[in-house]
């Protein structure tokens, strides 16, 4: 229980997927105009990574390394995680309408989010039980929502100040991105 | 227009993926902790990127549209499969630099994008040079970039020692100053009014790669 905690401490604020990682940046630059659309991707990114990290376990050991076909990995959890998410489209969309409203338009915009195929390869390399699998699936999903949701906070106030010119639009959020990630360095600390 | 030079010179500086485009950047942030690693992951983007384009644009006709973009990523995960195991087997340390990197290549958008914006539309040998052109123009930013987080975090570039290891700034070579050294040339961009996707006004090149930041621009001006 005690590594569990562990696992997600370190995987959501520790080695922060975006601001230490680098991975799921796209989304992270692109999607964090505002709270509310930021907090939606965020949800959608922690349902999907944390099923993904389930199946790509369960396929990768019970499929891939008895078939001796582990070198396929890439491709099996590309697929997986493109079906996954068409999978969790269609299944908000039946039965929960105003979910699927809220997440939809995110949703086909995860398969390309490479945070979730680096969590389900990072699963892998680590030789993470399936617990541990889905604990740091989730972690890192978490991660993620922290950091884009206190961007989309920070960038709600930037729009009200006086940019320097040049630094308009994408260089002042890189900017922030920078300093949040020095603060991030913060919790190194913790371990 | 489709001659090869034009091609590559579109990919280099007219077009180039990473000041202009701004795609694909979580490799180009990840791993530029050193000029020769991002040489490194420049170039075998570049492999995987001119053989699917190549390959795609080979099989443009055999495609159906309905179920091109799943056909697409099985293209680019085999070749990026290849790639893995060639460079593992004889670039082993750079291979262990990269690391998961490598694989993450299958979800970058520069790849993506160029199969459905180009590779899907034009004759095999125009859309080879497509890829190498866009290729080129991405080791070279990543190299760039490198060069100069190495530079500034640790004195040298290429290994070699330019700076003295006591005036050096590490925090460079960390993280925080993948960000600053990017927001700084693109502010520099800006300053010089350089075409890029954060000034212009056409956003076209957006719809293969969903939430990438060339779409920055459409969502910019929903407010």
């Amino acid at each position: 229980m005690n590594t569990l905690f562990w696992v997600l401490l370190s995987t959501a604020l520790i080695n922060n997927v975006v601001l230490s990682q680098f991975l799921g940046l796209c989304p992270f630059l692109g999607v964090s105009k505002q709270i509310k659309t930021a907090a939606g991707m965020g949800a959608a990114v922690i349902c999907v990574i944390t099923l993904s990290s389930a199946l790509t376990w369960l396929l990768y050991s019970f499929v891939l390394v008895p078939l001796g076909l582990a070198y396929l990995q890439t491709i099996v959890f590309i697929l997986v995680i493109a079906a996954l998410v068409q999978l969790v489209e269609m299944v908000l969309k039946r039965y929960s309408e105003g979910l699927y409203r809220a997440l939809g338009v995110y949703l086909p915009l995860i398969t390309t989010n490479c945070a979730v195929l680096g969590a389900a390869l990072t699963n892998v390399q680590n030789e993470y039980g399936f617990l541990t699998a889905v604990v740091s699936g989730f972690g890192t999903a978490l991660g993620f929502t922290v950091a884009i949701v206190i961007m989309a906070g920070v960038r709600e106030r930037i729009a009200d100040n006086d940019v320097p010119q040049a630094f308009q639009g994408m260089p002042i959020v890189l900017v922030t991105a920078g300093l949040m990630s020095i603060a991030f360095f913060g919790f190194k600390s913790l371990l | 227009m489709k001659t090869p030079l034009e091609r590559l010179y579109n990919g280099i500086i007219k077009e180039n993926p990473t000041f202009v485009l701004m795609l694909g950047m979580c490799p180009t942030l990840a791993v530029t902790t050193a000029a020769v690693n991002g040489l490194g992951m420049g170039l075998s983007t570049m492999v995987v990127l001119a053989l699917s384009n190549l390959m795609i644009s080979l099989l443009r006709r055999i495609i159906p549209d309905s179920v091109r973009m799943p056909a697409y990523i099985v293209i680019v995960a085999s070749f990026v499969t290849v790639v893995q195991l060639l460079m593992q087997a004889f670039v082993g340390s750079l291979y262990d630099t990269l690391g998961i990197y490598i694989p993450l290549i299958v979800v970058n958008c520069i790849i993506l994008g160029r199969a459905e914006s180009y590779a899907s539309k034009n004759p095999p040998i125009a859309s080879l040079f497509d890829g190498i052109g866009m290729g080129l123009g991405f080791t070279g930013a990543l190299t760039i970039l490198g060069a100069l987080r190495e530079l500034i975090g640790n004195g040298t570039v290429f290994g070699l020692r330019l700076i003295p290891a006591d005036f050096t700034v590490p925090i460079f070579v960390l993280a925080p100053g993948a960000f600053f050294v990017l927001a700084a040339l693109t502010a520099l961009q800006n300053k010089l009014k350089a075409p890029s996707a954060t000034n212009r006004k056409d956003k076209k090149s957006c719809t293969a790669c969903g939430g990438c930041t060339a779409c920055q621009g459409g969502e910019e001006d929903d407010r």
